[in-house]
């Protein structure tokens, strides 16, 4: 009983990490920087694109331009985007070329940004100009709050173990009490009596943390094929991760010492209490 | 090895249960605490255990001032000490082997010193055979020799028994009595406190009769 009330204690915030962390793999070349995309007039010549591009490299904020032509866009377009079967009834390459500008680092202030984006907005040719970072920013902004509520729910549930483990501990001290009487009696100290009591919490959490990581492969056991077909609906070849061995590990501590705490709280503070009569 | 002087007890529900007792027990002695129950006897032997605190006055064991004595060290302070008890006082759960060894095993023993000990407490009061036994299925008699087997088994100085042949009838009472008298006789200085005078007078040891909470005699 115990047990299943740690495990699923655990189970609920180690969820939610194996969720959030399939998501961070899932969108971890999604690039973070601050690149600026330059979508070109689609009448502008090869010659043309390659001179902008000239002229943007000689720049002292900019660090690199990259050339994606139409063609390239469009392949690239098709692997990553899973829409690929649309853009097959299209006639021709509804893409333009385009440059992608990574600022100098010196030009990294907001502020800097925005100057270069202007002028090259005003540049001859160049039709669109765009600042990926934005959602981007923001999609990383809700990612750091739920990490921030995992490890909150952790707590507190971690909280909440150490209670559960130390009221089982001291049901059981009360349950012994002759018993802890009689040790005392002929002679043994607190810590001598407390000792068995924490092996019992340790086993408690430990118990709990193996029936959590069971919990946690069944879960992912039952997501792993709808997932898959679903990333396999968009053209991707994205897998669902488990907990992996290390982080496994790492509950089955974490838990095992929450055990140790609890037992260790409620033992101390009960078996000093039961003195012989 | 005792010596009381003008002690006091009131316990928390206001009874007074020791008004003002003095008396000494000298190393090697053996001596009967007597008188109807209430009178004090109990009182002076959780007094000598550390189980409870003199409202007034002090205690001395062994020479040392029990007032001196920090929780902390009440532990060891009882492992220089044999208590039985009339209740026996024995883990229901465990067999008497474990029983009787459970002292030095607390005392953090070797295994191998704990075996040859726990033979010879067991040997000293017919307990062999039973060492697998669970205490529940010996006769009271038998209990009460394994809860003296454990009071005796870390070979303390200083034997405090309460009521231990209460519950017995008197020819098992008087086995009890001369077991007590034969570590007596190796130099165990021994209190049991006791309402039964036929005993006493059997054994012709020292006498402290209380009434009232006073030595009497």
């Amino acid at each position: 009983m115990t047990m299943a009330v740690i495990a699923i204690a655990i189970v609920l915030p180690v969820l939610l990490n194996v969720f959030l962390v399939n998501v961070r793999g899932a969108t971890a070349d999604w690039n973070p920087g601050t690149d600026i995309s330059v979508y070109l007039d689609k009448r502008a010549t090869a010659a043309r694109v390659q001179a902008i591009a000239r002229e943007l490299r000689t720049r002292s904020d900019v660090a690199a331009v990259k050339v994606i032509t139409a063609a390239e866009a469009l392949v690239q377009f098709r692997q990553q985007s899973g829409f690929g079967n649309a853009l097959d009834a299209l006639n021709d390459n509804p893409l333009p070329d385009t440059l992608v500008v990574t600022p100098a680092l010196s030009a990294g202030t907001p502020h800097d940004l925005a100057a270069l984006t202007t002028l090259i907005g005003a540049m001859a040719d160049v039709q669109t100009v765009q600042v990926d970072t934005q959602w981007v920013a923001r999609f990383q902004g809700i990612m750091d709050i739920a990490r921030r509520v995992v490890w909150l729910t952790g707590g507190l549930l971690g909280i909440a173990i150490v209670l559960v483990i130390g009221n089982t501990i001291r049901l059981d001290i009360v349950n012994r009490r002759g018993e802890i009487e009689v040790m005392k009696l002929v002679g043994a100290t607190d810590g001598f009596t407390r000792r068995p009591f924490l092996y019992s919490g340790l086993w408690f959490g430990l118990g709990g943390g193996l029936l959590a990581l069971a919990l946690c492969a069944v879960a992912v056991g039952s997501l792993t094929g709808p997932v898959e077909r679903l990333a396999g609906l968009y053209g991707s070849r994205f897998h669902l991760q488990g907990l992996g061995p290390a982080r496994g590990l790492m509950v089955l501590g974490a838990s095992a010492l929450l055990g140790w705490i609890g037992s260790w709280l409620a033992a101390t503070r009960h078996i000093r209490g039961i003195a012989p009569t | 090895m005792i010596r009381f002087d003008q002690v006091y007890k009131r316990y928390a529900n206001g009874r007074e249960a020791l008004a003002g007792v003095s008396f000494a027990i000298a190393d090697g002695e053996m001596a009967f605490l007597t008188g109807h129950s209430g009178a004090g006897k109990s009182s002076i032997l959780k007094l000598i255990a550390l189980i409870e605190r003199p409202t007034r006055g002090q205690v001395f064991i062994a020479d040392q001032n029990t007032a001196a004595i920090r929780p902390r060290a009440i532990p060891h302070f009882r492992r220089q000490l044999g208590v039985v008890f009339q209740d026996h006082k024995l883990l229901v759960d465990r067999s008497v082997g474990e029983n009787v060894a459970l002292p030095l095993i607390i005392a953090g023993m070797p295994r191998r010193d704990i075996d040859k000990r726990l033979r010879a407490a067991l040997d000293q009061l017919g307990l062999l055979t039973k060492e697998k036994c669970l205490p529940l299925e010996l006769s009271t008699g038998e209990q009460q020799r394994v809860g003296i087997a454990r009071a005796v088994v870390g070979r303390p100085r200083l034997l405090i028994a309460d009521e231990p042949t209460g519950n017995l009838d008197p020819e098992l009472a008087q086995d009890i009595m001369r077991l007590f008298k034969r570590f007596n006789d190796v130099g165990v200085t021994v209190v049991v406190a006791t309402h039964d005078h036929h005993l006493i007078e059997r054994f012709g040891a020292r006498r402290i009769s209380f009434r009232d909470g006073q030595v009497t005699t």
